[in-house]
């Protein structure tokens, strides 16, 4: 019994050593993987067999107002092959160019501008004061109401003409000067693309706020109190101790905001639909649109991969930041 | 030693006095006052941040000519006979319809998340992390492309409308989330409580149920709140997939909006009721919120 224990655990000298404890037999290997396999075969099944689909359908000319006399895996007559046709109309038409231009306009003020709130409420969130905690449970709240809702509640309560919160408070500040009647500003139809990005970003300005927050709260007490007693300035500290601190966070809220914003559904079609004509319709809306109302799947599918491929390089940068940041979790 | 002294005496007789004259080097630093002017600005903002959901939620509570008034009538009566209005059009189908959907898809998204979990943390998979970043990398894909070929399958197979194709797109909407922050959690058990658990000659099933589950139940928690918040909010799938029968609650508010003459307070009430459960879920996993957001790349 003990010899056979033994010559288990000591390796006799002419065997070669031990392999490495890292090389696990077969069977431990798939014993490991086990629990892992549910999740990722539900997880390959429900997200990437409908994109090979999209690339699939994207190649066909179906129209659902003219079908045609081929099968799509019984699900639909189509017309015929396409080759890169779609594709081609997906960037000239004129009506997608201009989504496409609308979104990075959408995507890239909304990103910039709730960045910066969000550092600004993050910096004074960092420092001790009285109902501190309260501060940033009502601070969170915007992110938190359901964006339908908000997306109404901004429409309706706030930037309608007659009654709503912007005209009444105007109207209330010029009548305590003693004119007749406040400005009557129609936000959604005169700056219709200013009402929208504002809305998202007091959407997204809490979710920017607190990983930020997280960031300044994770710099070294040690390295801003040795700067302290070397008497730099707060905006010294700020900017050459805490700003480099903070890069790998901006970064990280910046870029999954925009993948984010990217995808923004909710308020277009709440606040807007894409409207006045197609001055704030994003690159969803627009697909949204020509699946459910043009019907024209094929280009639908295009348009589709096209945002795909967008994200990708947008989220390529995303996975290296947040790879960097996880490394540095697990080496410490 | 005497040649260096000259040079840097000058500096000094500055450093000191200011040190035991007090913390007031320069003018307008004064901490005591500088604290209060950032507790104004801090307090300012935030109540201005606040401001429509606080005026949502007193607008719910006017009577709807009270709600229609330029300038706003601040203290007007308040009464919740808005929100019975808003059951009396039907919200409880709805949120019934939205609960099943939250709750269904978040027990079956944990269900597969945390043993997920375990084998990319305690008895980790090789390449693990290759398999963190690909459940992360689909959550960047964006859904409206995969809306069309989602849309002709379920209609395909017969389950438009109904309340099992959101639980399964929600399942897999809230995966990557799951999965990282599940796997954050179960990381930072130390290795010593499970090995001695194991000498002590405990089974697979017992470390799990009497050591992991206490240790990770309040990281559970946030990730079960936190997928919840997402499924309840989502809009895009719902409006798209369901019509009558299993419409869920931010249908039913974009339904709302097409009654005629006045409607501001009820609508209102209507978007109080329907954020209220993701208001109290959010506010309950604060701390835990941002790891969420940021898929478990900030603690």
């Amino acid at each position: 019994m003990t010899s056979t224990l033994d010559r288990e655990v000591e390796p006799t000298p002419d065997q070669p050593p031990a392999p490495p404890a890292r090389q696990l037999s077969s069977r431990e290997r798939w014993t490991r993987r086990g629990p892992l396999m549910p999740a990722l075969i539900f997880t390959i099944v429900v997200t990437q067999l409908p994109f090979l689909l999209t690339i699939a359908i994207s190649t066909l000319n179906w129209n659902v107002l003219r079908p045609g006399d081929k099968n799509f895996l019984g699900m639909g007559n189509f017309e015929s092959f396409a080759g890169l046709g779609n594709y081609a109309t997906v960037f000239t038409d004129s009506r997608l160019r201009d989504a496409v231009i609308n979104t990075i306009v959408l995507t890239v003020s909304v990103v910039v501008v709730s960045m910066l709130l969000g550092l600004l409420l993050a910096v004074l969130l960092d420092r001790k004061f009285p109902g501190r905690g309260v501060a940033r449970t009502l601070l969170i709240a915007p992110f938190l109401v359901m964006p339908v809702a908000s997306a109404l509640i901004w429409k309706h309560a706030l930037y309608n003409p007659d009654y709503g919160l912007f005209n009444g408070v105007l109207n209330w500040v010029w009548q305590l000067f003693g004119a007749e009647e406040g400005p009557v500003i129609d936000y959604v139809s005169g700056t219709p693309m200013i009402a929208v990005v504002a809305a998202l970003v007091w959407q997204w300005t809490p979710f920017m706020m607190l990983i930020l927050l997280a960031g300044l709260q994770s710099q070294p007490t040690d390295v801003l109190e040795a700067a302290r007693l070397d008497r730099a300035s707060g905006m010294q500290i700020f900017r050459f101790i805490t700003l480099p601190h903070l890069r790998r966070y901006i970064e990280l809220s910046t870029l999954l905001g925009s993948i984010y914003v990217l995808q923004t559904f909710d308020a277009i079609f709440t606040i807007t639909q894409g409207g006045p004509g197609s001055a704030t319709t994003n690159l969803p809306y627009e697909i949204y649109l020509t699946m459910f109302r043009k019907y024209e799947y094929g280009e639908a599918a295009a348009a589709g991969v096209v945002v795909v491929i967008g994200t990708i390089i947008v989220a390529t940068f995303a996975l290296r930041t947040i790879s960097s940041l996880f490394t540095e979790e697990h080496s410490r | 030693m005497s040649t260096l002294t000259p040079s840097t005496s000058p500096t000094l007789p500055d450093t000191k006095a200011a040190t035991p004259g007090g913390r007031k080097p320069r003018k307008g630093a004064d901490p005591e006052r500088a604290g209060w002017r950032w507790a104004t600005l801090a307090w300012v903002l935030t109540l201005l941040f606040f401001a429509p959901v606080g005026w949502m939620v007193l607008t719910s509570l006017h009577r709807e000519v009270d709600a229609a008034t330029n300038p706003p009538s601040l203290f007007a009566p308040v009464s919740l006979d808005n929100y019975l209005a808003v059951f009396d059009r039907g919200a409880g189908v709805y949120l019934l319809n939205s609960l099943m959907a939250s709750v269904i898809s978040t027990v079956l998204v944990l269900a597969l998340a945390v043993p997920a979990a375990y084998a990319l943390s305690i008895r980790p998979i090789e390449k693990w992390t290759d398999a963190m970043f690909f459940f992360l990398s689909t959550k960047f894909l964006p859904p409206i492309a995969a809306l069309l070929p989602i849309y002709l399958i379920v209609k395909q197979v017969g389950m438009l409308d109904n309340i099992y194709t959101l639980v399964i797109l929600y399942t897999a909407m809230n995966m990557p989330i799951a999965v990282w922050m599940m796997q954050s959690f179960l990381a930072e058990i130390p290795k010593e409580v499970l090995e001695a658990a194991q000498v002590d000659g405990a089974g697979f099933l017992r470390t799990m149920w009497s050591i992991v589950t206490p240790m990770i139940s309040p990281g559970l928690a946030a990730t079960a709140l936190i997928c919840f918040i997402f499924s309840w909010n989502e809009f895009m799938f719902a409006v798209n997939l369901t019509a009558t029968v299993s419409a869920t609650a931010p249908v039913f508010l974009v339904g709302f909006i097409s009654s005629q003459g006045l409607f501001l307070a009820k609508l209102c009430a209507a978007a109080t009721l329907v954020s209220l459960p993701v208001l109290i879920a959010g506010f309950a996993a604060q701390d835990k919120l941002v790891r969420g957001l940021s898929l478990g790349a900030v603690k």
